[in-house]
């Protein structure tokens, strides 16, 4: 089962990434986006972290995805032509990318019997859930940190209606 | 029914992705393409921290997830708000093309 | 049923499940419809619908068939995938969030939950989750129809939609306070102790919550005095003004089906869900199959209570402007949805 979930949308995750790096208009690159982001929150939920997934789903897809596609449909891009600038980045770019991940890979490959498998436990079931867990260790543990995202996101708003406002 | 998955796979899927982004962020001559990768980037490593966390029965890898994507949805809106400035100014959102910094 | 093992039964049952929560869930949302139309000919001092079938009963399965067998056009400058694919995300999102619904009280058969698709222990965010995400149909078929009323009418949508999800996201955290779940199940045994005394809108102090979730939700699913998207004065029909045939007809299932989501969920977190207002008042009556029904028949009717809301509030408020909706969401609801935390957690810390 849990095979099964990893392969379908690992899969998928894969596909859409593939696509967001074929595709010509941004619109499509980012729905690609929204596809692997939506398989990697299955994937989370298949790793027993069910509030990531469906915070995965409403921060990321729901929220942040769609701020890129309003952006696209408010500045109503074209497609990409290609420069003189991107063939030196073709040249260096597949090499350096690959050679990135098959040194990854063959760490992870390499170190897989120390790591262990995943089992599913009562993950998918009722009978475990983090969230308690996760938010006792935010709110007393780590709590000085989360004020300081919350205060870095208040920065970040003033900082996006100043940048974005038009000039008198 | 009970195929255990290694953790393994989850993190060379992970790779997968992290790789695809490196590409995808180096190839793309759109900056919003560009930015839409570097969050590719973003969700291969949570994928990591998430298999990692699951690894060591800890709940701080989903913990620090969590902070990426806050951190992920601040950087979204100054950037786009920064995207829309230049289109503003530029009329273009081709890198090649906003070079006024350049010698 | 004896030799099919564990997991096979619980394959069948969920399709069978699946395959008749979708069946009612369509077939109301043909019939909102109609009751829709009825009603507000009613308030407007009309008939309505009323030649097709006994009361215009079948207008339902008319339109169905009109609109089946209308041309299906496609716009020429159009783009195709996106522009297929826009109204699929929209229907598709509006259904799935049936599923976590539970609409009776607990009843197992052969270790299977009958009255709940999945009963998931999140299932309050996944509600959320679908319905952010349902937002890009809109989204896409505007921009994809290349059409500049319905790229209008899609940024409209959009912005809407994304601001006044923060509101509704945020009148729910009372609610989830009181129960200490996200299991929409907790939730609704959080208010089965004395009927509708305890149901949150009343003893639980959340109405604020409650009238708050109502608008943003209201907002949410495009609805009067909420319309703006669709306003036909100003941008002839809005995101799907290319769309005609099935594809606009996906578009305006996706509508009612959003409506009667909103009212399962209205029902399920401020009004108790499938248990009965009155409590343990009356005494129990009839066979087991009596009181596995009961539930059902309750929880249908509230969320046809407030199905007749949605019809009342179109036929009653004009439209809003669209700097009033925007100030409205961001410098009303949200600050009064911070409150009602901050005041329910507090009340929540000095009790306990």
């Amino acid at each position: 089962m849990q095979l099964a979930l990893f392969l379908i949308f690992g899969v998928l995750a894969v596909a859409g990434a593939i696509n967001l790096l074929l595709q010509r208009h941004p619109i499509n690159s980012a729905l690609s986006l929204v596809v692997v982001m939506m398989s990697l929150a299955v994937l989370y939920w298949s790793l027993g972290a069910e509030f990531l997934a469906a915070a995965q789903v409403i921060v990321y897809s729901g929220a942040i995805m769609v701020l890129f596609v309003f952006v696209i449909m408010l500045l109503n891009a074209g497609e990409e032509e290609h420069t003189t600038g991107s063939r030196i980045a073709y040249v260096a770019g597949f090499p350096g990318a690959a050679a990135i991940f098959c040194l990854l890979s063959f760490v992870f490959l390499s170190e897989r019997k120390a790591m262990g498998g995943t089992d599913l436990g009562g993950y998918l079931s009722h009978s475990a859930n983090n969230i308690a867990e996760i938010s006792r260790l935010l709110f007393r543990d780590l709590l000085l940190p989360f004020e300081v995202t919350s205060i870095l996101i208040l920065v970040a708003i003033l900082g996006a209606v100043v940048l974005a406002r038009k000039e008198q | 029914m009970s195929a255990q998955v290694p953790i393994a796979y989850y993190l060379v899927l992970g790779a997968i992705l992290f790789s695809i982004g490196i590409a995808a962020f180096l190839i793309k001559r759109n900056i919003i393409t560009i930015f839409i990768s570097i969050e590719l980037m973003l969700n291969a490593v949570n994928l990591t921290f998430v298999a990692f966390s699951h690894m060591w029965h800890q709940v701080s890898g989903q913990i620090f997830v969590f902070f990426v994507m806050v951190v992920a949805a601040a950087e979204a809106a100054v950037g786009l708000a920064i995207i829309i400035a230049i289109f503003r100014a530029r009329q273009t959102l081709n890198v090649d093309q906003i070079n006024l910094m350049k010698l | 049923m004896s030799h099919l093992s564990q997991f096979q039964t619980f394959l069948l049952l969920s399709i069978l499940k699946i395959a008749v929560v979708l069946v009612i869930t369509l077939t109301a949302v043909a019939y909102t419809v109609l009751l829709e139309r009825k009603v507000l000919g009613r308030m407007q001092n009309r008939w309505g619908p009323s030649r097709t079938g006994p009361f215009g009963l079948l207008q339902p399965l008319a339109d169905g068939i009109k609109l089946f067998l209308k041309e299906d056009l496609l716009p020429l400058a159009a783009e195709r995938p996106l522009f297929i694919i826009a109204p699929i995300i929209a229907l598709a999102c509006s259904l799935i969030s049936i599923s976590v619904v539970p609409f009776g009280a607990v009843q197992h058969v052969k270790g299977v939950d009958m009255f709940a698709v999945a009963d998931l222990n999140i299932g309050l965010l996944v509600i959320l989750g679908i319905t952010s995400i349902g937002v890009y149909g809109i989204a896409l078929s505007g921009w994809s129809s290349n059409n500049k009323f319905a790229l209008l009418g899609s940024l409209r949508a959009t912005s809407q939609m994304i601001s006044y999800e923060l509101a509704l996201g945020l009148s729910l955290v009372g609610v989830v306070l009181r129960a200490q779940s996200l299991r929409l199940r907790d939730i609704v045994d959080s208010q089965a102790a004395h009927g509708a005394l305890s149901w949150n809108v009343f003893g639980g102090f959340q109405f604020v919550a409650f009238f708050i979730y109502l608008m943003a939700a209201y907002a949410e699913t495009n609805r009067s005095p909420f319309d703006l998207p669709e306003a036909e004065s100003e941008l002839v029909a809005g995101y799907h003004t290319e769309y005609s045939s099935m594809k606009f007809a996906m578009f305006f299932m996706a509508e009612y089906a959003n409506m009667i989501t909103v009212a399962c969920v209205a029902t399920l977190l401020f009004f108790g869900g499938p248990a009965s207002p009155f409590g343990h008042l009356i005494p129990t009556f009839g066979g087991a199959i009596v009181q596995a029904v009961l539930p059902v028949l309750w929880f249908v009717a509230k969320v046809l209570a407030f199905l007749l809301l949605y019809i009342w509030v179109r036929g009653t408020l004009p439209r809003f402007r669209y700097d009033q909706l925007m100030s409205f969401g961001w410098k009303f609801l949200l600050p009064l949805a911070m409150l009602n935390i901050i005041v329910t957690s507090l009340v929540m810390a000095l009790r306990g």
